[in-house]
Parts: structure tokens; sequence; C-alpha cells
């Protein structure tokens, strides 16, 4: 009950701070954590519920942003209309990438997944009518009422994903299928043993965590108002899925949140005061650190303080 | 687009200049992720350290090559506090470290990638030599001196490591402690001792393989990322702990990517290596020579 | 002494009224790093110039000019972020582009969307999807037929029936080769070899050979610097066949002085766009060329600044005389003089089309002859590069075959 109430606070603050704030800054700047939370929380449904690393964060988020593209480009589709789209292919790539990959163990699997990205970029390369390597430039159309511009608008519809792939989040891990997963990460043989149904798990969260990824990566269109392959597939995204949920901790669906909220947030601001290059920097210090010294993250901090 | 014998030729030729080249990056690889087991994804971002320390020198002017001699040793003894800082971390402590030593060299790699873009910018960075920029003539063929001098050296240098590997004792204990390590233990060998002596030598490796880099064409610091690809493609598909594998394989990718880039552009080449990873890992994972 | 005092009570208002006003920022990103950087760099030092020329002189508007300048690394992905950037939290009064096409194209969107004006820098055609009314290019091109004025017909001149085609897979080169395609389709010639390669391309040897092999005569380039400096090595490794009469032509990089110095004598034979070759009579040019030699020295960038820099000195000077003329800072208002005006620049006259781009353009098509390794003095003197087109400057005709031009 508290964490619907919760949810519906942010809801109400999101919607007063949308009133007050006049610089569209503070939009541009929150849609980029919002859309972080969704994909750390998606990264951890494969990766820390059921412990397999997926590297290829970029190859869903960047396909979602293509989608949303070729639908501008095709139909002038509205942006619901472009992420359930998107939802829906990134869970057919989710399918495909794991009926071919779930099958090798730790580190091919996610070497298979940095493949994975590089191979859908390099399609997306090649395909002139989505704009290929040039990029394509996108006219936003007005914005409706209530929003005073587009990015309000598009801020609060990445507050609603994250709030939707927060709620999935919870409800796996508090469901038999995040036991499931969780008797997978712990020992996959022994969990087989035991009757999960491993396979059907681990494509489960692989096609849940795809649909999520590219979810997030459709407003990108509308978001920057021009696309192009590089920057949309960056390794950027995939490293900062891994690290933000590392950071805030991989067991309880809170933990991605948390790291993305700090990490992102920290991001932003080092972006505007020193320089962008910095800002990834921070994300493979902290990794590193966080990795080394505190592999529960926060959360297991927190815990270890409490228990206290 | 022209598609004639000639230009297949020659697409051959130039293939086995730059696999070699393939095989001489990816054979520290081979070492400490075939041999050793260790998930050093931050490898190529090592060789690209590497060439920019062949820059620096060759501000100087130092010749790459040497350049590369001179940084092999600094590299190996980074590559001996790396192995024993990710052992003390990760190994030892169990199974799930495998998961986090990932995440923890692909923070390695990426910060090695930005450290040099803070040092460096994202600028294009060559050097200058003798036989860069020269070519020598086959009959009709012109072929390029750095590709020449590049695959001299990758032949060179995996010919001595696979010596080395074969004939030395430490050589030969680092074959086994992949194989059997509770045997090395027992003849008296440390095996912690052996793995990072094999990770130092990897990442020497490293550092002359990024003089090669620097030789062959100019490099920025994302260049690991493609490279990330190539070499991890050649180890899986020479077969995990197979040194004379690496060279085919190597020599497999090049060839492979140069009638890529020749009948259907330059804009799938980066996706040759990726493809054929993905096809070795769902057809042969264990590679064509592995164990 | 009450004139004292008024004369003091005066400057104090003034000097409080300046001090309130604050200064009119200029905003910008322009590529210090990465592949334009060559061009970017020099062009921001010419920028900088007209800043101070402009703030000894009193400023505009009795305020003085700031100008806020970030590196965009010369990518496509930073530039939405840094331009909102400067919008919404540097908050200026007026914007110019980036230097280059590549980075100038994702923000097209945006100052259109927002309705604000901006002066471009440098780029091919940037605006022609977009429609932007208040976009105003400082390039002396317009379109496809004004940048190659001269290259095919010098061609077709020399019996040339087959062309091959090398373009970068960007925006810039994307723009160009199609015009150009348009051109060669209007001059009857076939197309023998078609390539488009991504940006991170290193090695052109595979595409060199190819184009050998295809026996074309000729051979159009659109590339970036790294790209036609890496192309320009290739094809002094390979060669790229006695079949060629003319290579070259949308080469971007091959005007900067450092890539001319350190590529030398490769570049003999090549036929290639500029805006500036010595030789050509500008009012106040050979005065400007010798206050920025100096302020080069000083600030280690391009010592001739042939190419770019007086460019982005004009476009400081047509906000001044639009801002001077409307005596505000209203974008609508500037917009509209800078359409309906002329003005007067050190690279002569400026007036604009409706597209944004000069209704008069001044792009030339040259020949690179008798160009020797590591000598910077050679690029200061008329005759290095032969102007084969348009007609209006023309100083010769072409040599072929292009490896005769070439000394090979």
């Amino acid at each position: 009950m508290r964490f619907w109430i919760s949810l519906l606070v942010i809801l109400g603050l999101a919607g007063i701070a949308a009133g007050v704030m006049k610089n569209e800054y503070y939009f541009f700047a929150g849609y980029v954590v919002l859309q972080f939370v969704v994909l750390a929380t998606a990264w951890n449904l494969l990766g820390g519920y059921a412990g397999y690393v997926n590297f290829g964060t970029a190859a869903f988020f960047g396909l979602g942003a293509y989608i949303a593209v070729l639908l501008i480009k095709a139909f002038q589709a509205p942006l619901l209309v472009q992420i359930l789209a998107a939802a829906a292919v990134g869970a057919a790539l989710g399918l495909g990438v794991g009926v071919l990959t779930l099958r090798l163990r730790g580190i091919f699997f996610s070497i298979a997944t940095v493949a994975v990205t590089i191979i859908v970029e390099t399609v997306i390369i090649n395909w002139r009518y989505v704009g290929g390597a040039t990029g394509v430039q996108i006219l936003r159309p007005q914005s409706t009422w209530p929003f005073e511009s587009y990015i309000e608008m598009l801020f609060f519809v990445a507050l609603v994903l994250a709030m939707v792939a927060v709620i999935i989040a919870r409800y796996i891990q508090t469901s038999w299928i995040g036991r499931g997963l969780r008797a997978i990460r712990d020992n996959e043989e022994a969990a087989e043993c035991s009757g999960v149904p491993t396979l059907k798990l681990k494509l489960a969260a692989c096609v849940i965590s795809g649909a999520l990824m590219s979810a997030a990566g459709a407003p990108l269109a509308m978001y920057q108002s021009f696309v192009e392959p590089v920057s949309a597939f960056s390794l950027n995204y995939s490293v900062s899925a891994l690290a933000m949920p590392i950071i805030g901790g991989t067991s309880h669906w809170i933990g991605p949140v948390l790291g993305a909220v700090l990490l992102g947030t920290v991001q932003q601001v080092v972006t505007v005061t020193i320089s962008s290059e910095l800002n990834v920097l921070v994300v493979g210090v902290l990794l590193v650190v966080f990795v080394v010294a505190a592999p529960e993250g926060i959360v297991g901090l927190a815990r270890r303080i409490f228990r206290k | 687009m022209v598609f004639s014998l000639d230009l297949l030729a020659e697409a051959v030729l130039f293939g086995i200049l730059v696999g070699c080249f393939y095989a001489a990056v990816s054979i520290g690889l081979s070492v400490a992720f075939g041999l050793l087991d260790v998930p050093h994804i931050a490898h190529p971002a090592f060789m690209v350290l590497g060439a920019y320390g062949t820059y620096l020198l060759g501000r100087y002017g130092v010749d790459p090559i040497l350049s590369g001699l001179l940084l092999a040793p600094l590299f190996f003894l980074l590559g001996v506090a790396m192995y024993r800082f990710y052992y003390e971390t990760f190994e030892k402590r169990g199974t799930d470290a495998g998961v986090r030593g990932l995440a923890f060299f692909f923070g390695i790699a990426f910060i090695i990638e930005i450290g040099l873009v803070l040092a460096f910018g994202v600028d294009q960075r060559m050097v200058e030599a003798a036989y860069i920029g020269k070519s020598m003539s086959l009959g009709e063929i012109r072929i390029p001196l750095r590709l020449v001098v590049a695959f001299g050296t990758a032949l060179l240098l995996t010919f001595f490591l696979s010596l080395y590997l074969s004939k030395t004792f430490t050589g030969r204990a680092i074959k086994a402690v992949a194989q059997d390590e509770p045997a090395l233990r027992l003849m008296g060998a440390n095996p912690v001792r052996i793995k990072q002596w094999a990770f130092g030598i990897a990442t020497a490796v490293a550092a002359i393989a990024g003089a090669m880099l620097i030789i062959v064409g100019p490099v920025e610091p994302a260049m690991d990322r493609v490279y990330i690809g190539r070499t991890f493609c050649v180890v899986v598909l020479a077969g995990l702990g197979s040194m004379s594998g690496t060279l085919v394989a190597g020599l497999i990718l090049g060839i492979a990517e140069s009638i890529v880039l020749t009948m259907f552009g330059a804009s799938w080449a980066p996706a040759v290596a990726f493809g054929l990873l993905l096809l070795v890992l769902g057809v042969r994972p264990q590679g064509l020579f592995g164990r | 002494m009450k004139r004292l005092l008024a004369v003091f009570v005066a400057m104090l208002v003034s000097s409080v009224a300046f001090a309130q006003q604050g200064p009119i920022k200029i905003g910008m990103s322009m590529p210090q790093t990465g592949g334009l950087a060559g061009g970017g760099k020099a062009a921001l030092v010419a920028l900088r110039m007209w800043v101070e020329d402009v703030n000894a002189k009193g400023g505009l508007l009795g305020r003085k000019v700031e100008l806020i300048a970030y590196d965009d690394q010369s990518s496509a992905a930073n530039t939405p972020g840094i331009y909102t950037k400067l919008i919404d939290v540097d908050k200026v009064d007026l914007l110019i582009a980036p230097y280059a096409t590549v980075p100038t194209a994702p923000i097209m969107p945006l100052v259109k969307q927002r309705g604000l004006l901006l002066m471009g820098n440098f780029s091919f055609q940037v605006n022609a999807t977009v429609k932007h009314d208040m976009w105003f290019n400082n390039a002396p091109w317009s379109d496809a037929p004004s940048w190659f004025a001269g290259f095919f017909e010098a061609g077709q001149k020399l019996g040339a029936k087959t062309v091959a085609v090398l373009a970068e897979d960007q925006e810039f080169a994307q723009n160009l080769r199609k015009g150009a395609m348009a051109l060669i389709e209007k001059h009857k010639l076939k197309v023998v070899y078609e390539q488009n390669y991504p940006s991170s391309t290193v090695d052109f040897s595979t595409m060199i050979r190819a184009i050998r092999a295809a026996k074309p005569d000729i051979v159009f380039v659109a590339s970036y610097p790294n790209g036609s400096v890496a192309i320009v090595r290739a094809v002094n490794e390979i060669g790229v066949g006695s079949s060629v009469k003319i290579f070259g032509g949308g080469m971007v990089g091959l005007q900067f002085t450092p890539i001319m110095e350190s590529v030398g004598s490769s570049l003999n034979g090549i036929v290639n766009y500029n805006t500036y070759v010595p030789g050509m009579k500008y009012p106040g040019i050979e005065e400007y060329f010798a206050r920025y030699a100096k302020k080069a020295v000083e600030e280690k960038v391009d010592p001739l600044g042939y190419y770019i820099t007086p460019y982005n000195y004009a476009i400081g000077q047509m906000l001044e005389q639009a801002i001077k003329a409307t005596k505000s800072l209203d974008h609508r208002k500037i917009a509209d003089y800078l359409r309906k005006n002329e003005m007067k620049t050190i690279v002569g006259p400026i007036r604009y089309g409706p597209d944004g781009e000069w209704a008069n353009p001044r792009v030339v098509q040259a020949q690179f002859r008798g160009i020797v390794d590591k000598n910077v003095e050679q690029f200061k003197q008329p005759g290095k590069q032969v102007v084969i087109g348009p007609q209006q400057f023309k100083t010769g005709e072409v040599v072929a075959p292009f490896e005769k031009a070439r000394g090979k």
C-alpha cells in the first residue's frame, strides 16, 4: 500500500514542479535521469536477479529509438504508438537473443550481447530510409495541454515509463518468477535439478528486459530531434545500465532506481559544469570502486548499517 | 561494384597481412582468457594505451617498433599488478566473482579510454617512420610497407611466444596451470605466481601490439571497442588455449573482413568479426582447435 | 565645475547602465578537438578577434559582447545538448552554428522549433529539409552546381565518360554526393564505382584498389579531414590508375594549412574546392590576414587561416551591421534585415537568397601544382593552387592525367 501511495506522491510532486519551474533545462536533464531509471531497472531483471550480465543494453535502446524514427517517417505515428511498437520489437529481439545465447556461460553471454549491439548498429547504418550513418532530423509536433512544452511532456512520459518499470520489477522480485531467477543466479544446475523451468524464466526475463529497454529508447527521437547510429547505440548506455544497478544494489528493485538517480544526477551536473567526458569517467570509476569494495551496492551498505 | 578475380586475389592477400596482425593482437588475450580464464575485456584497451605510449615516444623520434619493445617491460609490470589485484579481489572469493570480474574489467577499459581522451583528446594520432607511407610492388599489386612491417612483427611475436610456452619451464607451467592446477602445485610451482607472470606477458604483448596498431594506421581512444570484437572472435574461433590456432583464426578473420570490405563495402566490415563470433559460439563453441 | 559634475554623473550613469545591462552573449559550439578541429580552432580565433574589435569600438547597443564557445568534439551527438544548455542555462542572446554540416544538422529542428536565429558556419545544404527561415550561412557556396563550378566541365573537355564516387557516410558528404549525382546525370557520365564509407574508416587501401580496378576517368571524393588525409595517403601508397583524369572535388581538410603542410607533395594534381586562394582580392582581406597571422602564432592554430577564418570574422561583421541597423537583439528583426540587405564584409558583399544561402556564390575549384614537402610559405604564393573554375576566377587549365600531374 505504501508503495502505491509513494508513486502517487511522486507523480503529484512532478506535476507541481512542472507548473512552477520555468527553466526547460530541468526537464531536459530530468528526462535523461528517468530514462536511466528504466534502463537500469530493466537491466537488473536479467543481470541482478538472474545473474546474466547483459552488455547489450545499447542494442535494445538504439533499436527502440530507430523503431520510433521508422514510425515517424512512415506514418507520423504518435508517441504512444512509437513506445508500444518499440517495446514489442524489443521483446522480440530479447527473445531472439535469449534463444541464441542463454545457453552460453558467463563471459560468452556477455560478449555475445556486445556482438548483438554491433550487428544491430551495422544493420541500421546500412538502412538509408532511417538515415543510415548520416542520421535523421526529426521535427517535433507542437505540445498539447496541459504541458507547456514538448520536453515537459516527454519528461512526464519518462516518469510514467519509470514507474511502469519499477512496478514490473517489484512484481517480479516478490513473485515466484523472482524466486526462480534467484535460484538460477545462485546455482543454475541445482535449480534445474529441483524442477525450476530455467530456460523459460531466463527467456521471460530477457523478453521483459528487452521490451522495457526499447520502450526507453523510443522517445529519444523526439527528445533529441536528431538520431544517428553511433550515439544511439553507444556503449555508454550499456555501461551505465550496468553500473547503476551495481552501485545501487542488484538484489532489490530499489537498487537500480537509487543508482540511476544518483549517478544520472551526478552525470548531468558534471556535464553542465565541467565537461561531458568527465561524466563518463565518473561512471567508470564508480563502477570499479563499487564492484571492488561494495559489491552489494548502496542497498547492501544500507542493510549492513541498519542491522547494527 | 566491379568484381574481378584480380581484385579478389588482392583482397585475400591484404586479408592475410591484416589477419596476422589480428592474430598478434589477440595472442595476449589468448593467454589471459584462453589459458587463465580471466575475463579480460580490457585487453584491447591496454593495446590502445600501448599505441599512445608509442605515439608519445614517437614525438621524441623513437621508432615505433623500438617503442613497443621499450614499453613491453613496463606493461609487464602493469599486467602483474593488475592480475594480483584481480586475484585478491575476485578469484579468491568464488564463482559469483566471475560476473563482477567482468564488470570490473569493463570499468577498467572505460577508464583507460576516457583517460586517453582527457590526456590526448579525441583526435586521431599517427607516427612517422621510414616505412610508413611507402609501398612495395609485387607485380601489378602495390602493398603498403606498413602492413608488411606489422605482418612481419606479428609473425615473429607469435613464433617467439609459442616457443616460449612450449620450451621453457615457466612457459610450460603456464600451459599446465590452465589444464591441471593441483598437479602443478604438487610439482612445486606456485600457481598464483605463474598466472601473474602469464598475465604480465599478455599485457607486455599488448604493448607491442599497440605499437603495431599505430604503425598500421592512425589511432583514437575509442578504438578498443571495435577490437574487443576482433580479439574475442579470434580467441574463440581458435579455441581456448590454442596458440597456433590463434594464427589460423586471425588469418580467417582477416581474409573474411577483407573480402566483405571489397565486395559489400566498408559499412558492413564492423559486423564481420562479431558476426563470425556469434556464428562460432552458436555452431562450434569450442573453436577450431580447442580443448 | 557644474560641467565636470555633469560629465561625471553621465559617466556614472552610463557605466551603471553598461554594468546593469550586462554583456550581449553570443553562444556557439565549435570543434576544438576531433576531425574538424583544424578548421574549428582557427575559426574561433577569428571570431574572438571580431569580438575584441567590436568591444574596442564600444560594443553593440552600448553593451560589451561576450562569446561563449564550447567544444563539440566535431560530433553530431554533442550539439543538441550543448545548444539546449546555451539557450536554457547560459541564456545567450544570439546563436552561431558550429563549424561544418555534421555538427550543425542536429540543431536545425531545435532552432526552428524555438524560433531562434542561427548564423550558419560553413555547412552545405543543411537547411534543405528543415527550411528554417532564420538561417544565414556564411559559406560562399549555395547548391551543388555552385560548388562544382568547372569540375565536371573540365573532365568532359578531356573526354571523360566514367565517374567513380567515394563519399563519407555523413550529412555533408551525402548532401554533396546527391548534388554531384544530379550533375553527373546532366553531363551524361556513367558511374562505374560508388561507395559510401563510415566516418570511422582509417584504411582506404581496399577502396582505392577497387577504384583502380574500375578504371574511371573522374574520381569524385566527398570527405571530412580524417578521411581526406587517409585517402590522399592511400592514393600515394597504392596509386589510383592511369585512366584517372581528374581526382577530388569535395575533400574537406585539404584547405587547412597544417594538413596541407603535412601531406605536402601528395597534394599535387588533386582538384579540390576552396574559398580563398592567394590572388583573390577582397576589400580589407590582406590586412585581416596580417592581423590574424599574429594571433594564430600566439594561439598555435592554422598560421595562414585562408579557408575559413575570414568567413567567421564576416559572421561577426554581419551581426554587427544588422544589430546596429535594427537597434535591437530581436531575432525576427535581425533576420529580416539580413534577408533584405547586402552586407559589406572582408570577404566581399554578401546577399542572401530565400533559403539562407548566398545569392551570388564565390567558391572555386583549384588544382594543386608544384607543392613540395614541409613548406608552409609556399601556400602564400599564387600559382600553387590553379583555379579551373568558375570563369570569373579562372587562372589556368587542368593538367591531366592525374598521375602525370602528380609527377609520378
